[in-house]
């Protein structure tokens, strides 16, 4: 167990449907402040779902969703907005805004959510694109970037406000070995200079032992599986040995 | 019957969409930015489209109508005819059409697309009311555009039937101009006109409703363009029907 001031996230028996479909089944865990939380499990198990109830983007159909010391389920709009300045979100496939240049795609939180200046705002932009390795590349559209630079790029726009928690969903698919590798160390760097929270879903072992603090594994949306690497390893759930093993 | 009951929840799902719309437009902050941005996507990029096809409708509908008008010995009545055809219901109609056809199914893709890429969610992610960031400022943007881009279709009518009747009869551009104004009062011009902010209204929240709602994703983007064009152009159509009545309803004398 955490002490509650040091949780940075925590489910309590969250149970979230499609229709029919039971996507979360009474789902429990917290991670503490600075750990980093990997999700592991095959395709459609509710990983992402989890991240998406985590900003708010979904409710659970029950369950209590917290995040710091605010449950986020049932929250009004305007209570959200300051939970979710909290967050930083990388998603699946960046999800850039394709009409706004980097640059812009950057400065639209900033602009919108802070009261930096105009310079304050270059200077803040300059510093998080240089961080990624995309220094050079803030006048380009995102159709004029390739995938490892769009991830980038995502991660970029989820850290320019300077999120507690980072919950970054599927960071390294589609990429290449070194590439995934550039984007854990980036994911690793934040963590370790900044204290920030990761939650990160992923289908990438090594990239999950090379991040994690803990390791969860979902299976037809139940929590199967829960620990450290070490402990995942050694699972009596035979999906969560075979993941974080094979 | 089933279908009957399909048909009440999306009439009952566009209300409720639109009224969002009229109120989200009243309430702050307002996305000035977003809606410059907007207007010159649905305005100056539909300009082009709008004059030419008016310039060509006016030219066609003079050699139609002078035959016509000629074997009755009205050939005078050219001018007035083609200003009173365009300025009261070929313009709006016909610019209101092509509107939905340009925007409409632009607005249906992007909103799609958006949605299906995660944009949207990326959008209140940042803590940005999405609705208001995308679906009112395109709404706006085609209200406010479409009177504009009607009168640049009625005046490029007018320009093309005169050259038309000009190559046919020699006809002076005055003389042109004053027969074409002589019976066109000001009822037949205002109300035509401000009638297309209800077809901008349209447009923008029936292809913004079938965009920003989709949750087909790649699938639902060329599905929300299309429904995009054929429902507002159907609603169009329909509304021009009633909104008439209307006019003939404050404008009496326009009715005669």
């Amino acid at each position: 167990m955490i002490a509650n001031q040091n949780i940075a996230v925590e489910f309590k028996r969250v149970m979230k449907s499609f229709g029919t479909k039971r996507v979360l089944s009474d789902v429990s865990f917290q991670i503490g402040q600075g750990q980093a939380l990997c999700l592991l499990g095959r395709s459609g198990t509710g990983k992402s779902v989890t991240l998406k109830l985590i900003m708010a983007l979904m409710r659970p159909d029950s369950g209590e969703v917290w995040v710091d010391q605010d449950n986020v389920v049932g929250m009004r709009e305007h209570q959200l907005s300051l939970v979710r300045k909290r967050l930083g979100y990388l998603f699946q496939d960046a999800a850039l805004f394709d009409s706004l240049t980097l640059y812009e795609n950057l400065a639209l939180p900033l602009s919108r959510l802070t009261r930096k200046s105009k310079d304050e705002i270059d200077d803040v932009i300059r510093r998080v694109l240089a961080d990624v390795g995309l220094g050079a590349d803030g006048a380009k559209y995102p159709s004029a970037l390739s995938g490892g630079m769009k991830k980038r790029a995502g991660l970029a726009r989820a850290l320019v406000l300077e999120p507690k928690i980072l919950l970054a969903d599927e960071p390294s698919s589609g990429l290449d070995r070194i590439t995934a590798a550039e984007i854990d160390e980036l994911l690793m760097r934040r963590k370790v200079e900044h204290g920030t929270s990761l939650i990160v879903v992923t289908h990438d072992v090594h990239g999950a032992r090379r991040v994690a603090d803990r390791i969860a594994v979902l299976d037809k949306g139940t929590l199967v599986a829960f620990g450290s690497v070490d402990e995942v390893s050694q699972s009596e759930n035979d999906v969560a040995r075979r993941l974080i093993t094979e | 019957m089933q279908w009957l009951n399909r048909l009440f929840e999306f009439v009952g799902k566009v209300g409720l969409f639109s009224l969002q719309v009229l109120i989200d437009s009243l309430r702050p902050p307002f996305e000035l930015a977003q809606l410059r941005r907007q207007l010159a996507e649905v305005g100056n990029k539909s300009l082009a489209l709008v004059v030419v096809s008016g310039f060509a409708l006016g030219a066609v509908m003079t050699l139609h109508t002078r035959s016509t008008l000629v074997m009755f010995g009205a050939a005078a009545m050219i001018p007035a005819v083609q200003s009173v055809a365009f300025f009261v219901e070929i313009g709006p109609l016909v610019a209101g059409l092509l509107l939905a056809g340009r925007v409409g199914s632009g607005i249906g893709a992007v909103l799609a697309n958006m949605r299906a890429s995660e944009q949207i969610d990326a959008i209140e992610s940042l803590s940005i009311d999405s609705f208001k960031f995308l679906v009112v400022p395109r709404v706006l943007a085609c209200v406010i555009a479409l009177p504009f881009l009607t009168l640049f279709m009625d005046f490029a009518g007018l320009l093309g039937g005169f050259l038309s009747e000009e190559l046919t009869s020699h006809i002076a551009p005055a003389l042109y101009l004053n027969r074409a104004f002589d019976y066109l009062q000001w009822s037949n011009f205002i109300a035509p006109t401000l009638k297309t902010t209800v077809f901008g209204f349209i447009i923008g929240s029936i292809s913004s409703y079938f965009g920003y709602t989709t949750d087909k994703g790649a699938q639902g983007v060329g599905e929300a363009a299309t429904s995009s064009v054929v429902v507002s152009s159907l609603l169009i159509i329909v509304a021009d029907v009633l909104l008439i009545k209307c006019i003939f309803f404050l404008f009496p004398d326009t009715a005669v």
